[in-house]
């Protein structure tokens, strides 16, 4: 990888001349920069969409005893008489400094919440990820290489399945079978800060199991139609005309040119393990951003579910550009200019 | 011991073909070939396209693409009948005993890695030598092809180097493991003329020095004889004849070689008097965006009921005018005169009248028509357009148009699928010759055709000129083609023309240097004429 230091000098000493010699750092810099106004419009949308949901916090937090006069002691406490776009600035710079607000709720402060909450929910996706993404893309590869036989008809009814199977469902059932009849799992998967990390792994066996389920076949799937894609090319002929054995023709000389499609389908699935874990939290009472989130809906606690929304999205965003970029450095004809 | 080294005996592949609405069934493609090749000879396959010449080549590494299958003979290398031994024996032997140079070196290169990594990749791994020894032979090969830095190409991306080059890169690739045989298929068609023989003078350099045997495979008669030893004629998967070259070249026993050799011999003399002119361009300038310039102060003209042959290798800007003509790509400056007034730069501005008058054809006739319509629909199409035509007449005059053609109505409700390449192209004829048109730009109608359907194609378009005295602007990389048809020509390099006049006079010396190379670039049907041309472009150099 190049770098602005080792780069030749540029040709006119301007910002275009700068862009023009390194056409690599400028698109990634430009993806990088829309991610960035990307995330700034979802900030505004989340703002303005919360704002016309019906409900109050103030009502559902007084519930019985909500009198008028109560009901607008607390919205000024909260802050809730001044302008929209005062509470929304208000909120971003605290964003941008790192403060997410106080919760509504417990007065507590959101970014620590958040802090240990997207520690647990990270944690979960990290170990989903780590066996989904070379699985499923071992599996493509396989069904690949016997495409149309029996292996391949096998990996797709299974996958598709998992996929087709509510994840609910399937974590219920994995809860049945592995922690209630055979005993050999442990639920609920709470953890907690002085858990050993041994003990950590143990207890999110299961909601990891169910991740993978879910995630497993989407990408199987798409690795397996992009090589099949490439399988087609000349250069395949070529590499089966040079004697290669099957597996090296699809490791080497197919995989490496379908990377692309399989990095999208890949960074899309590792988004939802992070933002998509909602109900899988919910049924194995981890103490995850997708629990933390729902809690938070029931009472209107605006200023969590706010911050919940932002992190989910940056999660997003910053997965599909990092896509997008390795989908870049992945085309020789972009890292290797004329 | 004898010195055969392939010995290919009554070899038949078969193959299952899936037409709809009907039940699969299975065709023959070879139809009991047989022939042998003894060590350090070059036997040229020769056929026009669907005569089985690549399947020949594929099943001597017991190899069938797509879905073709051999079904019987024996192909034995060496004494082994590769087709009885089990897979990982022919995996063996493909890369290191046998090897393959695709005609489109573009695409058999994985665009994901260097070129020298796939270059000893089989000689590697097949054992034959070491990484750092087969890198050195690759290097050597690079320099006894002619490959600029040749110590620096293994490094480079297919991306970064030119068609020429990477032709002569899969050479390299194919000669690294020193196989006993190479199997060439079209490795120069590809190319441009000016590059065609470079390639070919390497190739046969480096199967020289080699010392391996090797199976051309091309459809150009003038190009095999040139490497040759032995030819074989293919036709519909048969043999039609068999001997060395020279016997093919010079007394060819069957009619098929000999209209083969003689393809090229039907020439139209130039009309006499250039003068009154249906197009004009003068000055023209023309850029894709606004920096990238690919046409610099063009001028030619064209006379009515006439042929100007515009040629150029690609790149040379001679597509570029025809977008400019017919306002597909408006020019930066310069003026366009058609039948006496000037045309608007753009399309969208110029009256129907104009569309209807200024017609094309295609190179790839399949593509240019739509493949749902019906050749009724295609033909009727600009009739009921133009000329507001339906029903009963437009019937009649489709018809009308079909016997132009050399068709006939019995073709009127298939579908574009349902036709040969020639006829396709007779298709997109007839379809532009329905607009009443003056003037035809014809791009390359020829170049994708087999020289015996192109010979029709060109006789067809020449017979509709005397008819209907339309005027065609034709376009083509290749001269025999120019030679043939062409009353005035315009020679392009560059984006730039360097040469244009009436046709006689165009082709006598004294040449411009480019126009000196291009004519002398012309393989011809001729034993020994590329060591005669490459001497005569050396002598050229020395005296420069």
């Amino acid at each position: 990888m190049s770098n602005a230091s080792t780069s030749p000098p540029a040709s006119k000493g301007s910002a275009g001349g700068f862009f023009s010699s390194n056409p690599l750092l400028a698109l990634i810099l430009q993806r990088i920069f829309l991610g960035f106004i990307l995330l700034l419009a979802i900030s505004a949308l989340l703002f303005i969409g919360i704002e016309v949901l019906p409900g109050d916090f103030a009502q559902a937090y007084l519930g019985q005893s909500a009198t008028p006069e109560a009901i607008a002691n607390i919205r000024k406490e909260l802050g809730l008489d001044a302008p929209l776009l005062e509470r929304y600035f208000g909120w971003l710079g605290g964003v941008l400094q790192g403060d997410f607000g106080t919760s509504w709720a417990n007065k507590a402060s959101v970014s620590e919440q958040i802090g240990k909450r997207l520690g647990n929910t990270l944690f979960l996706a990290f170990w989903a990820a780590v066996v989904s993404v070379p699985l499923a893309i071992g599996l493509g590869m396989i069904a690949v290489h016997y495409r149309n036989r029996f292996i391949d008809r096998l990996i797709n009814v299974i996958s598709l399945a998992a996929i087709s199977l509510p994840e609910f469902f399937t974590g219920y059932l994995l809860i049945l079978f592995f922690a209630v009849n055979w005993g050999i799992a442990i639920f609920p998967s709470t953890v907690f800060a002085d858990m050993s990390f041994g003990d950590r792994l143990a207890a999110i066996a299961l909601p990891c199991a169910t991740l993978v389920l879910v995630v497993l076949a989407h990408m199987m799937r798409m690795t397996r139609a992009a090589i099949l894609n490439i399988m087609s090319s000349a250069y395949i002929e070529t590499a089966e005309l040079k004697g290669l054995d099957a597996f090296r023709i699809i490791a080497k000389h197919a995989a490496p040119n379908a990377i692309a499609p399989i990095i999208n389908v890949v960074a899309l699935n590792l988004a939802y393990l992070v933002v998509g874990v909602v109900v899988v939290e919910v049924i194995f009472v981890y103490p995850g951003m997708g629990q933390y989130l729902v809690d938070a809906v029931t009472i209107r606690d605006m200023p969590v579910v706010q911050a919940c929304g932002l992190v989910f999205a940056a999660v997003y965003i910053i997965l599909n550009m990092l896509a997008d970029v390795l989908g870049i450095l992945a085309n020789p004809r972009l890292r290797h200019p004329k | 011991m004898s010195d055969t080294l392939l010995e290919v005996e009554d070899l038949r592949i078969g193959a299952t073909v899936y037409p709809p609405g009907e039940a699969p069934k299975e065709i023959g493609i070879v139809h009991g070939v047989s022939f042998t090749l003894e060590k350090g000879k070059v036997l040229g396959l020769i056929g026009e396209s669907g005569a089985g010449k690549s399947t020949i080549g594929l099943a001597s590494m017991a190899y069938g693409r797509g879905g073709c299958r051999i079904t019987g003979g024996k192909v034995k290398l060496n004494g082994t009948d590769i087709l009885q031994i089990p897979k990982s024996g022919v995996r063996n032997l493909r890369g290191s005993g046998v090897c393959y140079v695709a005609q489109s070196a573009a695409a058999a290169f994985n665009p994901a890695h260097r070129l020298g990594d796939q270059i000893v990749e089989a000689t590697v791994l097949h054992g034959v030598s070491s990484r750092s020894e087969a890198m050195a032979r690759a290097d050597h090969l690079f320099e006894v092809l002619g490959l600029p830095n040749p110590k620096e190409f293994g490094q480079r991306y297919p991306h970064q180097v030119s068609g020429g080059q990477l032709q002569r890169a899969m050479t390299a690739m194919a000669l690294c493991s020193q196989p006993d045989l190479i199997v060439f298929d079209e490795p120069t068609t590809a190319l441009d003329v000016t590059t065609q023989i470079d390639v070919l003078a390497a190739i046969k350099h480096a199967i020289e020095e080699t010392g391996t045997a090797a199976l051309y495979i091309t459809h150009d008669l003038a190009v095999v004889a040139q490497v040759s030893d032995d030819i074989m004629v293919l036709r519909h998967g048969k043999t039609v004849e068999y001997g060395p070259v020279s016997q093919i070249i010079e007394t060819p026993q069957e009619d098929y070689t000999r209209e083969l050799v003689s393809v090229r011999s039907n020439i139209k003399p130039q009309a006499d008097d250039q003068s009154d002119a249906l197009l004009m361009i003068e000055n023209i300038d023309a850029a894709y965006g606004n920096s990238l310039q690919v046409l610099f102060d063009v001028s030619f003209h064209l006379p009515k009921g006439q042929t100007l042959a515009v040629v150029g290798e690609s790149g040379s800007g001679k597509s570029t005018t025809a977008r400019v003509i017919t306002g597909l790509l408006p020019q930066s400056s310069g003026r366009v005169t058609f039948d006496g007034r000037v045309l608007a730069p753009k399309l969208s501005d110029r009256p129907r009248e104009d569309l209807r008058a200024l017609q094309m054809i295609y190179q790839m006739a399949d593509v240019a028509m739509n493949p749902r319509h019906t050749v009724r629909e295609i033909i009727g199409r600009p009739l009921t357009f133009y000329f507001g035509l339906r029903g009963k007449e437009r019937e009649k005059r489709v018809l009308e148009l079909l016997d132009q053609i050399e068709m006939g109505g019995s073709f009127i409700d298939r579908y574009p699928a349902e036709l040969s390449g020639g006829q396709k192209q007779r298709v997109c004829i007839a379809r532009s010759l329905a607009a009443d048109p003056k003037l035809i730009i014809c791009d390359e109608p020829t170049s994708a055709l087999d020289p015996l359907v192109a010979e029709g194609i060109l006789k067809l378009l020449m017979e509709l000129q005397e008819e209907t005295h339309v005027s065609y602007l034709f376009i083509t990389h290749d001269i025999a083609t120019v030679r043939a048809i062409a009353d005035s020509i315009a020679v392009m390099y560059q984006g730039r023309l360097v040469r244009f006049g009436p046709k006689d006079q165009v082709l006598s010396p004294p040449f411009d240097d480019y126009t000196d190379l291009l004519l002398k670039s012309v393989p011809e049907m001729e034993l020994g004429w590329l060591e005669k041309a490459l001497s005569e472009r050396k002598m050229a150099a020395a005296g420069n």
